[in-house]
């Protein structure tokens, strides 16, 4: 059993509920154990550094200051949320590049009797963990229903794979790290280019023409890629995606329904557990009819793939372009 | 004959103090003194098409000392915060964070183009330091009243979806320590005031 100090953030607690309930379900078979770091505060999100610095470095570092006086056999802080995650990392990084951010958290932190030197905690995001710490063996060795067939996109979003201040992922912009996860569940992930592309953040908020669009690009994308689902690992990117689907199908005349899930509730039931009991129907946008119809058939697509003799070799569309020839003379000579 | 243009000591005094000041208000290491105006940024943007300039036209406004021009231009409140310009800026100048620098200065002034940007992430951050928690419903259902109006009878259906599907609690939560926490961010606006 490896043992994490966890920081959920809020969403975890609202519109994350099902990543929450997800996660709490992986961590037996995953072998981990989480930490609730005590009477956390919020990160601020992307709102409050975007207009301040030492009040919302303070606030973020209130956490680390609680995680460094809970450390005790130099355990790791992990988030699940992308901004939360980014946050913590980021004003680890800042308050060790600046001195004089550093002295003015630490005097403002002092006023509430607390005290944080940066490098004390190693800040990390769940799926590095999942995928460096447990492995992908360790994952493949717990999945009890393969997701044969289920055609998944993977979606990253920005803050997970960027700045990525201290390297722990394989690519700022077309990463693999979750492509790898989902393949170990059985699922088929398909090539989806726009995976660390922005869903918009608050701009469903404040600018929503902006926003929705961003939206309507990530979802007639992962339908003309043949995706029945996309996965996150972020709860802004799942709301967005979920819930103001219906807006931007208006905005734009569209009729897309794509189902998004976090990627801790498809581990969840390739582990066998209830799709229900990982939060699976939480959504705006439904998932479980996907779902359920991917796993009634997933069993008898693994056992066609284990017997089936080798798939016979595609041919050449016939619409696509002819491959240049050479003329016969060039090929004598 | 060829002359060259130079700009005038005024212009290139303007644009030091301006980068200086947008520099003070940059949380880590800006190096935007390092731009060399390639325009990767405004090419990597996903709401670089909102924008009035492009990250990189922002960035030759601050070295012209174009206070006013930079202060008014919508550019840092569609930055989505997104980092796509960030990791392929060859001078790795940290762009999101002169966004954010640029706004903190515009929101003390009031030179921001309009309120929505502001007002929801100033009631975001109020509610944040009050409850030590953020508050989605009271949050959104504020920001759509004052802003969004006609949105409403579009948006309350899914508002009630995600109420029935358990996704949105109705009462703020409080941390414990808010007294702590208060605690710490006065003494924290006043060492930012001070600067």
């Amino acid at each position: 059993m490896s043992s994490y100090l966890y920081y959920p953030g809020c969403s975890m607690e609202g519109s994350g509920r099902s990543y929450r309930e997800s996660l709490e379900g992986v961590l037996e078979p995953l072998g981990m154990t989480l930490e609730e770091i005590n009477d956390w505060n919020c990160c601020g999100a992307t709102e409050y550094v975007s207009l301040s610095t030492t009040p919302a470095y303070a606030m973020i570092a209130r956490n680390l200051a609680i995680a460094a006086g809970e450390k005790k056999n130099g355990e790791s802080l992990v988030a699940a949320c992308s901004a939360c995650y980014l946050n913590l990392a980021k004003a680890d990084h800042y308050m060790g590049q600046q001195p004089a951010l550093n002295a003015r958290v630490n005097d403002a932190l002092g006023a509430g009797g607390l005290h944080y030197d940066p490098g004390t905690v190693k800040v990390r995001h769940l799926l590095e963990v999942i995928l460096n710490d447990v492995g992908l063996d360790a994952v493949k060795a717990a999945v009890k229903k393969p997701l044969t067939g289920l055609k998944v996109a993977p979606y990253l979003g920005c803050m997970v794979p960027r700045p990525d201040v201290d390297g722990a992922f394989t690519n700022h912009e077309q990463p693999n790290d979750l492509d790898r996860l989902l393949t170990a569940l059985g699922a088929e992930v398909v090539d989806y280019p726009l995976k660390t592309e922005c869903c918009g953040g608050h701009m469903t908020q404040v600018a929503p023409k902006v926003g929705l669009e961003l939206i309507r690009r990530l979802v007639a994308e992962a339908e003309k890629d043949g995706a029945v689902m996309m996965v996150t690992v972020c709860p802004m990117c799942q709301i967005n995606i979920d819930a103001y689907q219906g807006e931007m199908n208006r905005m734009f005349h569209t009729h897309h329904k794509m189902p998004i899930v976090f990627f801790t509730q498809l581990m969840g039931v390739a582990f066998g557990l209830e799709p229900k009991s990982v939060g699976v129907g939480r959504e705006y946008t439904n998932a479980s009819k996907t779902l359920a119809r991917a796993l009634k058939a997933a069993p008898q697509l693994a056992l066609a793939a284990a017997g089936a003799a080798p798939a016979p070799r595609s041919r050449p569309d016939k619409r696509a372009l002819p491959m240049p020839r050479m003329a016969d003379s060039e090929v004598e000579e | 004959m060829v002359v060259a243009q130079v700009s005038p000591p005024e212009v290139a005094d303007a644009g030091a103090r301006l980068l200086a000041e947008v520099n003070s208000k940059t949380a880590g290491v800006s190096r935007l003194e390092m731009c060399i105006q390639c325009g990767s940024c405004g090419g990597s943007c996903p709401s670089a098409s909102a924008m009035d300039h492009t990250p990189r036209g922002l960035f030759a406004l601050i070295r012209a000392g174009a206070r006013d021009e930079v202060l008014r231009s919508n550019t840092p409140w569609m930055c989505l915060s997104c980092y796509h310009c960030v990791v392929r800026c060859p001078q790795e100048i940290e762009i999101t964070d002169v966004m954010y620098a640029i706004k903190t200065i515009a929101e003390k002034e009031h030179t921001y183009p309009n309120n929505v940007g502001p007002d929801f992430t100033g009631v975001f951050i109020g509610q944040a330091r009050q409850f030590g928690r953020s508050w989605e419903i009271g949050l959104t259902a504020r920001h759509y009243l004052r802003h969004f109006i006609l949105r409403l009878p579009g948006i309350t259906p899914m508002a009630f979806g995600l109420f029935r599907h358990g996704r949105i609690g109705i009462m703020p939560h409080r941390i414990q320590g808010t007294k702590q926490l208060h605690a710490i961010l006065a003494r924290a606006d006043e060492l930012e005031r001070a600067r």
